[in-house]
């Protein structure tokens, strides 16, 4: 490892250079079998259970194409505003790599499902910027190696490495776009914008779990510099491992610094594979290629053309979701927003997530309410974002609904999220298992009541002479006595019945 | 046609990952040119205006439904394996980056 | 030899059903011979002698039980290429790299045959990865032609052909990505056919050139083909490149053809196969085939083939690309041999000595082929000039059947070659395959079935007959008529002539 990088100031950066931006989003497709296998996708299983002669690469063993992921693939291209190819193939991408167990990819290569299209994205100030796409395709996700020995766990100075072929043959859509150019001191913001707004559309289209701190959302990102007086691109490094959107703002931004300071120095951008460190920020070089890569890429002969009617595309453009931009601005309306409270929730990224919790039932104002504090506050202690938080809009609606029915007080509701987030089951489970039930037993809470009447004579007789504020000393004691599990209001209106009875 | 040269049938050779002897790449080298310069004849015909034939039977979208299907037993998937540890394929330290 | 291995299948499943004999007296006839005259020949890399009697047994419960026959075949042995898979028996594809794995998952026609109540006895050897024409190639030593044991059984499918030529078993599976079921066909007198692409299901069958391989039928009659044909063949939803087709219906076909009735059947010779490279004994051998299907009313024409010419060079460049891309799987990592892993050595170093040391020299020299043509800079010149050849030859057949049903030619060149002497030559080894290799990237099926052994040699010689794509039931109707009518001539079936083997015990 080189030692550390100088770094050019950023506003120089800006002031000399024009940065150029090219990004690979890599999604998984949450659909219920793999691309070319019947194994299911799903995360988190013991080691080699989820596993198949195909997807294994064992001898003898052939592909056959997922239809679903097909129509993922297809309704992504055209919610991108993609051309779809009448007629395509899947091609062979050879290169060896212990997690891949054929040695090959199954991907596309120069016959892309989508191509040539675009996404209207918009910054916080409110400003769009159209980031052209390139293509969308079809490919396999490799399986997971797990690096023993050594001292960071990682690749490097690993004694040996596990393989765990589970994720071996996941549907994946590389999601390329167009260099992006012009975007001057924004680009990092114009690329955290991008992912985000891809981010959200592929869970609008409900094709992904789009979880970037899982890896079902992975994005690498290409940058390069050009002179102000530069006619064509400079070298692009790509850097991977990019696993949070803040993360795509920083690793932008950091080779930006990185190779203006190479630049200026007289020295060459290696066109190389840089990997983002989290914890530093920076990005650093990956081993250096002996040759270049040569794929040998050729049609893939196990699995025959793909060509979709035009019927079939037209018919899977009418299941689009609303966009999420377009929804953005009747939810303001709908929800009677201004544009600062908007920008606000979007900032957080929380207006999709508002929206699904109304979709699942819950009322705008009560789901606004949770997503923006509770939420937020839990997201930020997390450090991640809010929509990677391990409880989904439908669960968040249950909660409201618990409230609303009057089987959860708001502090009993609160428990329960933080038992959802902690993973202890849905709404429901966390209820039973926390024993978050309110005290609806009638004559228990009489008996709080009046015990709580009893030991404060003072406060009984102020409520009898008519001052029913003072009832609220009373319902605390109560409150407690129940360990917060009952309806306050129920329990004022008792207290009022039994103090005048 | 170009003739094969021996830095080329080693260049090959690594990336087949194949770790061949020295005596083998000079009796390749003298293999793989007679053949390449025998098949080259390919070239003659193929005009621009033929297109190319990538498989043999002219089928379109066969697909699978997204139904799944029982695989193998983690006991059965590293049956074959050479070495395995915690339910896992053990294998050398790898050196390259994941691409 | 027990005269229970001298039947045919379709004789032995009958004699089955008429409980004139079991079908574990038939298993254990085939595995009697197996261990008399294997050590000579060496067809066989596996014999799974108790799983085969356990299912020969079940057929015998099944006729016991008075039960509808699972198949016409029911009952009936059947040697297995070693390149499909099977459970309970290791799958080496004759090679090194693979010794001892034993596949956790059935083949679909291992599947379908299992289920047919065909009987498999063992799995056959074959040049390594299905890469030859000599089973000379096998890691395991060659096989030996039964009609003279110092000669090539045909490859790479030389273990299966050689145990029916050896009346080790009836039926047998081979595999056929340029030749390799009809090659070995020709050369050892027994009848071997090559499906439409797509006909039969290559789920399990391990890959050696995915757009070519096809599995096939084996046998010393055509009417014995045609019954296994009918139970391997059909749709199979886990191979996307399989036809959703009903398969074809060969055996009525060849009922059709015995009746000795050519009349209105056009066949087209290709004039480009003939020349330079063609033994005269084989030339005789055709010509006097094509006379005798002229005798049975077909009318014969000649029709050329430009771009066949091409065809082997088209071949030696999609095969091995294609191959080098499939054979990267096996890298000492999830199955397979592993070599050189001393603790120290990274995973590329041990991938690269395993490849090197499991890997024999012709399945080397065509991985390197294969990695030259498809990389870049000489992609478009090799592996998109093949595939502009193999429009042209499409194009060729088109064009020929527009004036003939079927086509015919000589199977091979040249008959059985003495072992050892091409194995320093690949190109000249390649020639074996010439006249095989365009049916094979047109996708057409196509067979062989033994014309008159070579007036020269006095070895087998083979008639191949080609057909559209699907029109399978033509060339099984040729064949059948051509069969009884030889037979007649010949005064019984050329296989009787095969030279007695010594007996090992
Ligand atoms: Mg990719
Ligand atoms: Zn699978």
């Amino acid at each position: 490892m080189t030692a550390a990088a100088e770094l050019m100031d950023y506003d120089e950066v800006i002031s000399k250079f024009d940065p150029v931006l090219g990004l690979e989003v890599h999604v998984e497709l949450s659909t219920a079998t793999k691309m070319f296998c019947g194994c299911p996708v799903t995360f988190g299983g013991e080691p080699n259970t989820q596993v198949c002669p195909t997807c294994l690469g064992l001898p003898g063993a052939l592909p056959v194409v997922n239809a679903n992921a097909v129509a993922s693939a297809i309704r992504i291209g055209l919610a991108l505003n993609c051309e779809i190819a009448e007629w395509c193939r899947f091609a062979r991408k050879n290169y060896f790599y212990p997690d891949m167990p054929k040695n090959f990819q199954t991907s596309q290569y120069d016959e892309p499902i989508a191509f040539n299209g675009w996404l209207d994205v918009e910054l916080e100030d409110g400003t769009v910027v159209r980031v052209d796409i390139e293509r969308a395709h079809m490919e396999e996700d490799t399986g997971k190696s797990l690096h023993v020995g050594g001292a960071t766990g990682r690749i490097h100075g690993a004694e040996h490495s596990l393989l765990d072929y589970n994720r071996a043959g996941v549907p994946l859509i590389e999601i390329v776009t167009k260099p992006i150019t012009g975007t001057g001191a924004r680009a990092p913001e114009v690329a955290r914008a991008y992912v985000t707004a891809l981010r959200d559309l592929l869970r609008a289209l409900d094709v992904s779990d789009v979880r970037m701190d899982q890896g079902s959302l992975r994005c690498d990102a290409n940058v390069s510099l050009m002179a102000k007086d530069a006619s064509e691109f400079g070298t692009r490094t790509e850097t991977k491992n990019v696993n949070s959107l803040r993360s795509v703002e920083r690793a932008v931004r950091f080779e930006m610094t990185r190779q203006a300071a190479v630049l200026q120095a007289g020295g060459r951008i290696v066109q190389e594979t840089r990997h983002f460190d989290e914890s530093t920020g920076s990005t650093s070089s990956g081993r250096a290629k002996e040759t270049s890569e040569d794929y040998r890429y050729f049609p893939e002969p196990d699995l025959v053309p793909i060509a979709p009617s035009r019927e079939w595309v037209e018919e899977l453009r009418q299941t689009l979701p609303e966009m999420p931009s377009v929804r953005r601005k009747r939810i303001q309306a709908e929800w009677n927003l201004t544009d600062l409270e908007l920008r606000d929730l979007l900032n957080v990224g929380a207006v999709d997530l508002i929206a699904a919790t109304v979709d699942a039932g819950a009322s705008p104002g009560e789901a606004r309410a949770w997503w923006v504090s509770q939420l937020a506050q839990e997201a930020n202690s997390r450090g991640v974002e809010l929509a990677d938080l391990p409880i989904t809009p439908k669960q968040v609606a249950e909660v409201i609904k618990m409230v609303a029915s009057g089987q959860l007080t708001n502090k009993l509701a609160r428990s329960a999220v933080e038992g959802v987030l902690a993973g202890e089951g849905e709404p429901a489970e966390v209820v039973e298992k926390r024993n978050l039930k309110v005290v609806s037993d009638e004559s228990a809470l009489t008996a709080a009541v009046d015990e709580a009447l009893a030991a404060q004579p003072d406060v009984l007789e102020k409520i009898r002479s008519g001052k029913v504020a003072a009832a609220g000393a009373i319902v605390g004691a109560v409150m407690k006595a129940t360990k917060g599990q009952a309806d306050a209001k129920r329990v004022r209106e008792l207290i009022l019945e039994r103090a005048n009875a | 046609m170009p003739t094969i040269s021996r830095d080329e049938v080693a260049h090959l050779a690594r990336l087949a990952r194949l770790a061949v002897t020295e005596q083998e790449l000079d009796k390749f080298a003298g293999q793989l040119d007679i053949i390449l310069q025998s098949v080259a004849q390919v070239t003659e015909v193929a005009a621009d205006d033929v297109p190319p034939t990538s498989h043999a039977v002219p089928l379109t979208n066969v697909f699978r439904d997204d139904v799944v299907r029982p695989g193998l037993t983690q006991q059965q998937a590293l049956s074959g394996a050479p070495a395995a540890e915690d339910g896992r394929f053990r294998v050398p330290r790898i050196l390259g980056e994941e691409q | 030899m027990s005269e229970l291995t001298r039947l045919t299948a379709a004789e032995l499943a009958a004699k089955i059903q008429a409980k004139e004999v079991s079908a574990v007296e038939v298993a254990q006839a085939h595995l009697d011979r197996i261990a008399d005259v294997d050590p000579a020949v060496h067809a066989f890399l596996h014999v799974s002698a108790e799983s085969a009697l356990a299912q020969a047994r079940a057929v015998d419960e099944d006729v016991a039980a008075g039960n509808q026959p699972a198949s016409p075949l029911a009952g009936v042995p059947l040697a297995l290429k070693d390149v499909v898979t099977m459970q309970g028996a290791p799958t080496t594809c004759g090679s090194k790299m693979l010794e001892g794995w034993h596949p956790p998952y059935d083949a679909t026609i291992t599947t379908k045959m299992l289920e047919a109540g065909i009987v498999i006895l063992g799995k056959t050897n074959m040049d390594e990865f299905a890469m030859g024409s000599s089973t000379e190639n096998s890691a395991y030593g060659p096989t030996r032609n039964p009609w003279d044991l110092d000669r090539i059984p045909g490859g790479s499918g030389g273990g299966s052909s050689a145990a029916l030529a050896a009346f080790e078993a009836p039926l047998a599976i081979g595999t056929d990505t340029g030749g390799s079921i009809r090659q070995p066909g020709a050369v050892t007198g027994t009848v071997g056919v090559k499906p439409t692409y797509g006909g039969v299901s290559r789920y399990g069958l391990v890959a050696f050139s995915s757009s070519l391989d096809q599995a096939g039928p084996c046998a010393r009659t055509v009417m014995d083909a045609a019954l296994l044909h009918e139970v391997i063949g059909g749709h199979d939803p886990l191979d996307a490149t399989s036809i959703d087709e009903p398969v074809p219906a060969v055996v009525q076909a060849v009922r059709e053809g015995s009746i000795g009735d050519l009349r209105g059947l056009k066949i087209g010779v290709v004039k480009e196969f003939s020349g330079d490279g063609y033994e005269p004994g084989v030339m005789v051998s055709f010509n006097e085939a094509v006379e005798r299907l002229r005798s049975l009313g077909a009318e014969i024409v000649e029709v050329s083939c430009p771009h066949f010419k091409y065809a082997l060079s088209a071949y030696y460049l999609i095969a091995p690309s294609e191959c080098s891309s499939n054979l990267a799987r096996f890298d000492a990592m999830r199955y397979g041999i592993r070599v050189g892993d001393n603790g120290e050595r990274s995973a590329e170093e041990v991938m690269s000595l395993t490849r090197d040391a499991g890997f024999g020299p012709e399945v080397k020299r065509r991985i390197m082929i294969g990695t030259y043509a498809l990389s870049s800079g000489y992609y478009d010149a090799y592996y998109g000039s093949a595939q502009k050849v193999r429009t042209l030859i499409k194009r060729d057949f088109e064009a020929a059947y527009e004036k003939a049903d079927v086509l015919v030619s000589p199977t091979t060149p040249t008959t059985a070659f003495p072992l050892g002497e091409r194995t320093d030559n690949p190109m000249a080894m390649y020639l074996a395959d010439l006249c095989t290799i365009p049916a094979s990237l047109a996708g057409h099926p196509a067979m062989s079935v033994p014309s008159r052994l070579s007036g020269v040699d006095g070895l087998p010689v083979g008639l191949q007959i080609m057909a559209p794509a699907l029109q399978e039931t033509r060339m099984y109707r040729v064949a059948a008529a051509y069969e009884v009518a030889r037979n007649e001539a010949d005064g019984g079936p050329l296989i009787n002539r095969v030279p007695e083997l010594e007996v090992a015990r």
